[in-house]
């Protein structure tokens, strides 16, 4: 009799205990995760206040023809793309730089990692207060060095390109060390084999990394764009706090003002979830493309190799 | 800046055999078990500074004051402030508040985070149960998706559940993470062997039991370093945050620097006091576990 009852709990335990624990991460994914992701479609086509959310009236596309004629969203889009360019480039060559260096064997390499990577422990809040004072026209630090080479104050919040290249900045200052590990842990993945007969066959240490290094390393390069991307897609942080004054509007002509930044400006300075939503799905939108292109380009590295 | 570089301190051990560090020119040698040389190590060292100085030039001008921040060239060295300047963001502007709420916070997360990755991550890499490829489908597929795409109906939930400007608020949201669920699978499949589970499962053991016994020991290196990665993302949130918070309710450490960078108080020392405050746990997180930190980050990069 008893061993009947724990033969039957056994195969009930055996049947149901997998979703038991899975079910505490779905509870939270789907009433926090999913449902809302869905329902900023819905949410998109109707007006809804902030003053009032729970109180929503059905407009149809009306949030999304007004984005196509705003102006302030194609130039977010512009300054999003410009400056995801001007982040995102310049960190992954720079990291691949570092990480190709850490690969070497050194003492206190451990140091070394330990260091770049002290940036991504920087949270944005802080490390954008800090720049903003670093970027300073009057007194910031990097004018003042800028001085000593002759080039004149630049007022780095207020012009177009340099406000857009001191927000990369930051993205740059606090990413580079993340992305350089993941680099070096891909690097030292490679079999030294490769290494061995590229040398034999008289490579030089440039050839090596040019014919060895990072065709091993495409998948990885690959992965870390699409990362990056999808970061520089919802920038929103830098350039909330680059410049204090102005609110979200990311300058005084939005010359830094981003997707992201303008989605909150929307939502939460003008009150307008409903628009906010239909930029929240041009994001979503931008992003599937994202994901398009890096599977088509994916199939097409994989064929090649 | 001279305790940065420990390259100084290569001649006190006896030499490497190799030989390369002058040898360029001579034999050419395969790219990866090569000893850095000058080169490599001044570059490495230049990158060095540039990571740690902002974050030393704002201990520097938080030990100044407003007037000496007015000026023009800006400081290089410590001045005698910095302890005044501490006091008055603790109190004034609420970052002993902040940095107990987002010790909270980012703690609750983490907890959550890593339990509840562990347990799914290990039915997905050893059990067997039905839609479990659709589900895992599912959380792979959302891994990547940005928190703008759901903050608009997030924000209805939690004004609806009148939880605006309450902890929970920025708890609950984030309490689950489906690359932690990732990560323990992939760590799992690996490091789990299925024999031991099978034997326990002789032995009549439960599959709590199971779990309690075999899979958390198991998993423990990987929890680690889920948590570790979990509590730095969780500290430095920042957009959900300041959408369901307030700087005057109860704020996180990057709400209350949101609103000391408005000018809500204007002296620049304390705004850099401020960010020291925030940023000082984490560093000493860094500090402790550097090293873990590393090695998650790389053997994520790896398994991902």
């Amino acid at each position: 009799m008893r061993s009947e009852r724990r033969s039957r709990l056994y195969r009930w335990d055996l049947k149901w205990s997998p979703y038991a624990f899975v079910a505490p991460f779905f509870v939270f994914f789907l009433a926090f995760g999913l449902f809302p992701l869905l329902y900023t479609g819905w949410a998109s086509l109707h007006q809804v206040e902030l003053t009032a959310p729970n109180d929503m009236e059905w407009i149809g596309l009306r949030n999304f023809s007004r984005l196509m004629e705003d102006e302030f969203f194609w130039n977010a889009l512009r300054n999003t793309v410009t400056i995801g360019v001007l982040s995102t480039v310049p960190q992954l060559l720079i990291a691949l730089g570092i990480a190709h260096l850490l690969n070497y064997k050194l003492r206190g390499s451990m140091f070394f990692r330990v260091a770049i990577l002290t940036p991504y422990a920087t949270s944005v809040a802080a490390a954008t207060l800090v720049f903003v004072m670093l970027f300073g026209r009057d007194i910031g630090m990097i004018n003042w060095a800028l001085g000593q080479v002759g080039v004149g104050p630049v007022d780095w919040e207020n012009g177009e390109w340099t406000s857009q290249l001191a927000v990369s900045t930051i993205v740059v200052w606090r990413w580079t060390g993340y992305n350089a590990l993941i680099y070096l842990a891909a690097m030292q993945a490679i079999p030294n084999d490769l290494y061995e007969s590229a040398a034999l066959d008289g490579a030089t240490r440039w050839q090596q990394f040019v014919h060895v290094t990072v065709p091993s390393l495409r998948p990885t390069i690959l992965f870390t764009v699409v990362v990056s991307t999808i970061g520089a897609t919802q920038l929103f942080g830098e350039p909330l706090l680059f410049n204090r004054g102005a609110g979200a509007t990311g300058g005084a002509n939005h010359q830094f003002q981003t997707l992201g930044l303008y989605l909150y400006e929307q939502g939460w300075v003008n009150l307008h979830l409903g628009r906010a939503s239909a930029i929240a799905w041009a994001m979503f939108l931008i992003l599937l493309l994202i994901g398009a292109v890096n599977w088509l380009v994916g199939r097409r590295l994989r064929k090649s190799s | 800046m001279t305790t940065l570089t420990p390259a100084d301190r290569v001649p006190t051990r006896a030499p490497e055999p190799s030989g390369k560090r002058k040898g360029r020119r001579g034999k050419v040698r395969a790219g990866k078990h090569l000893h850095g040389g000058k080169f490599t190590y001044a570059v490495l060292v230049f990158f060095t500074v540039i990571s740690l100085f902002p974050l030393v030039w704002t201990a520097i001008a938080a030990s100044r004051d407003n007037h000496r921040l007015a000026q023009n060239p800006p400081p290089f060295w410590f001045g005698g402030n910095l302890f005044k300047n501490l006091e008055i963001a603790w109190t004034d502007a609420n970052m002993g508040a902040a940095l107990l709420n987002t010790a909270i916070v980012a703690g609750s997360i983490t907890v959550g985070t890593v339990l509840f990755s562990t347990l799914a991550g290990f039915a997905f890499a050893k059990l067997r149960f039905r839609f479990k490829n659709i589900l895992l489908l599912l959380v792979i597929g959302t891994m990547m998706v940005p928190p703008q795409l759901s903050v608009v109906p997030l924000y209805m939930m939690v004004a609806k559940l009148q939880w605006t400007d309450q902890l929970q608020a920025v708890i609950l949201p984030t309490l689950v993470s489906a690359f932690g669920v990732f990560f323990m699978r992939q760590y799992l499949i690996g490091a789990l062997p299925t024999e031991l589970i099978e034997a326990a499962r002789v032995d009549g053991a439960s599959s709590l039991r199971i779990v309690w016994h075999v899979v958390f020991p198991a998993a423990r290196p990987a929890m680690a370093v889920l948590g570790m990665l979990t509590f730095v993302m969780a500290w430095n949130d920042f957009f959900w945050p300041i959408i369901a918070l307030t700087q005057n309710g109860s704020p996180t450490v990057q709400v209350a620097l949101t609103g000391l960078g408005r000018g809500y108080i204007p002296d620049q020392s304390v705004i850099m006091a401020g960010a020291l405050l925030g940023t000082l746990p984490l560093l000493a997180v860094f500090v402790l576990f550097g090293k873990q930190i590393v090695g998650g980050i790389m053997q994520g990069a790896v398994k991902g």
